[in-house]
């Protein structure tokens, strides 16, 4: 992780998030599962990290080695698996 | 009456493959595998189960264990259609370069999983200096580091650059055919078929090991199917990895849709079919494309390796349902051979 960089927990926490990790669309989570616009993308995120940043929709900088990966925002910091 | 005259019709070909391929040790023919790909369901599991007596007969009980990593991700200048890649589609995969130590220290995290390989990657037409530079500078580390074999897969190369990675102790190289001769150009345009082959054949003739992949589900007919198996076949490459499409989010195959997990079960009996002898790695998709019970199917039915945790851009399934799956089936891991 870079210097000045905070790092973020695993997953995206979805209550904070304003945006789409897997599509970079604004993201409210929907009224409910059925009207979550994001379902499909919430499955996907299961088979690749976010590339979105859920903050601020920037395109991340997204590392993937055989056991972790890590999506960096430049301005919000570091996603870890 | 023998028992193969009361086999159906789309059996014959099983009963032929058991003689031909098992007995005997020679791949079944374009037109043979074209038949084995229309097996009906009801036939899959006796397909799958030759396949895995061939793959013990002809290989042995062993998995190969690899892991794989990109040193170079994302603006590769070609237009492979199904590549996240490329630079030229509309991606979310940024350009990113992965440093040194920590490359090194994946190369530790997979050795430490019990694998014997680890191929380096990079989206790349072919390296340029300084990429062959980082790639010197990665191996020496990572061999400072680790006890484990080294592979490349950074495009297509010319002959010096083949004679140093010769020279640098990377033994096995990766070079796709990705799909057949004759559906090649509906998938790529920045470079040929034969440009493929032309690198592939430079690589086996400097005495590297060939590592030569498909990736199946892209919209070609079965028999450009078993038109690829044959054509790996014919190269004889040591190292076949098999593929299942992820359509990527903007690439032009992203609404290609995931292949029937019943279409790739035939294709990895089919692949095991032509090829007795070689290493066929289980590969990118199969967790989308074959779900969790794919992993188990597969290695028991002609898979003889497999990546182990994540890939290039995606992830697989955690490496310890992997491992406790060899452990569970009674497949040892493969050993380290410093072969070359
Ligand atoms: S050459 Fe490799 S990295 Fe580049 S677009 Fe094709 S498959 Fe992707
Ligand atoms: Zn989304
Ligand atoms: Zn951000």
């Amino acid at each position: 992780m870079s210097a000045g960089v905070s790092a973020h927990s695993d997953r995206i926490d979805r209550a904070t998030s304003s945006f789409c990790g897997h599509c970079g669309e604004p993201d409210d989570g929907g009224a409910g599962p059925a009207s979550d616009p994001h379902l499909r993308c919430r499955e996907q995120l299961e088979f690749e990290p976010p590339r979105y940043c859920t903050h601020c929709r920037r395109r991340m900088k997204v590392q993937v080695t055989p056991l972790g990966w890590t999506s960096q925002c430049t301005r919000h910091g570091v996603f870890v698996q | 009456m023998t028992i193969q005259a009361n086999l159906p019709t789309s059996y014959e070909i099983l009963a032929t493959a058991r003689k031909q391929v098992l007995e005997e040790g020679r791949g079944l023919t374009q037109e043979q595998l074209v038949d084995v790909l229309s097996l009906p369901d009801d036939a899959l599991p006796a397909a799958l189960q030759l396949a895995h007596e061939v793959r013990l007969r002809h290989c042995g009980e062993d998995v190969e264990v690899e892991g794989i990593v990109s040193i170079k991700t994302g603006g590769c200048p070609e237009d492979c259609h199904f590549c996240s890649q490329s630079g030229l589609f509309d991606s979310p995969v940024r350009g990113v370069w992965l440093d040194i130590p920590e490359l090194v220290k994946a190369a530790k995290e997979t050795a430490a999983t019990g694998a014997t390989e680890f191929c380096i990657v990079a989206a790349v037409r072919g390296p340029d200096i300084k990429l062959m530079n980082q790639i010197k500078f990665a191996i020496d580390r990572i061999n400072e580091a680790v006890d484990i074999n080294i592979a490349c897969s950074l495009g297509m190369l010319t002959q010096r650059q083949v004679d140093q990675l010769k020279d640098w102790g990377v033994h096995r190289y990766n070079h796709n055919l990705e799909t057949a001769r004759s559906y090649f150009a509906e998938v790529v345009t920045t470079h040929s078929y034969e440009e493929r082959l032309e690198t592939c054949n430079m690589v086996k003739a400097a005495g590297m090991e060939l590592c030569c992949g498909a990736l199946i589900g892209m919209g070609e007919s079965l028999e450009q199917r078993a038109e690829l198996a044959a054509q790996l076949a014919a190269l004889e490459p040591h190292e076949v990895p098999l593929n299942f499409l992820n359509p990527r989010p903007g690439t032009p195959l992203e609404n290609q849709g995931i292949m029937d997990g019943k279409d790739a079960l035939r294709a990895i009996a089919a692949f095991r079919l032509a090829m007795p002898r070689t290493v066929l790695r289980y590969a990118g998709g199969r967790e989308l494309t074959l779900g969790d019970l794919g992993t188990r199917e597969g290695l028991l039915g002609g898979i003889n390796a497999v990546i182990v945790g994540n890939y290039l851009t995606t992830l697989g399934r955690p490496a310890t349902a992997d491992l406790s799956l060899l452990v569970e089936l009674n497949m040892p891991i493969k050993e380290l051979q410093k072969s070359l």
